[in-house]
């Protein structure tokens, strides 16, 4: 398993490609790409990233351990950026590799509905009105109950 | 210890990180000894329910004690992903 906390940007194509490379005996790999959405009638200018230097890498270093003691994961990669992003941007990615396809299906969602609100990342959307920190949803606590 | 604000506690509080000499024996003690230094704590530890809280870089609760902690951090929930 790899994870990896960085500002720089991620080719996505190669990335995946390396992780899906060179095992015979997982017939199924899912990725899953997060992207800076803009807002609903347009006008963001920005989203930047905050988070906790040390304590991010350990977080999702556990959540990704679980995903893959669960799921018996033959891998699983989570990058994830902080820092100034735009609109279309990536901002993470998460990659599985299992046997079958509903194990790396589910454990994709497993990391991603964890390190959504258990991986200490802040949202902060700028446009030309405002400077507003993104709020926790309720239906992103509920998604952990599931599991 | 170490003190660590993040988003916008760190925003409320105007710095990201501070030593703080403290005897609070929970995370609730230390949180009450803040608040009663200035306005600017108070106002950032109002709504406890709006704050989440890590010792040592381990999410844990406001009853969470503090014996031999070097680092505690508080922050909103967090929205990665």
């Amino acid at each position: 398993m790899r994870v990896v906390v960085q500002e720089a940007p991620f080719d996505f194509g190669a990335e995946a490609a390396g992780f899906a490379a060179g095992r015979h005996d997982m017939g199924a790999v899912v990725t899953f790409t997060g992207i800076v959405r803009d807002l609903q009638g347009g006008g963001l200018e920005a989203m930047e990233i905050e988070h906790y230097p040390g304590m991010t890498e350990k977080a999702l270093e556990k959540i990704t351990k679980e995903a893959v003691d669960r799921w018996s994961l033959g891998d699983a990669l989570v990058i994830h950026r902080h820092g100034r992003m735009e609109p279309g941007d990536q901002i993470m990615m998460v990659a599985t590799a299992a046997p079958h396809r509903k194990d790396a299906f589910e454990a994709a969602e497993f990391l991603m509905d964890y390190l959504k609100s258990r991986a200490p990342f802040w949202k902060k959307e700028f446009s030309a009105e405002s400077k507003t920190w993104v709020a926790a949803r309720d239906e992103d606590e509920d998604a952990l109950r599931r599991w | 210890m170490d003190v660590l604000y993040f988003a916008w506690v760190r925003e409320r509080i105007g710095l990201p990180r501070e030593k703080v000499e403290t005897e609070a024996a929970t995370v609730a003690a230390l949180v009450d000894e803040l608040r009663a230094r200035e306005d600017r704590y108070a106002a950032a530890f109002e709504d406890l329910s709006a704050l989440r809280v890590a010792v040592d870089q381990e999410l844990t609760d406001f009853d969470a004690p503090l014996a031999g902690a070097r680092e505690v951090a508080f922050f909103p929930p967090m929205t990665g992903g």
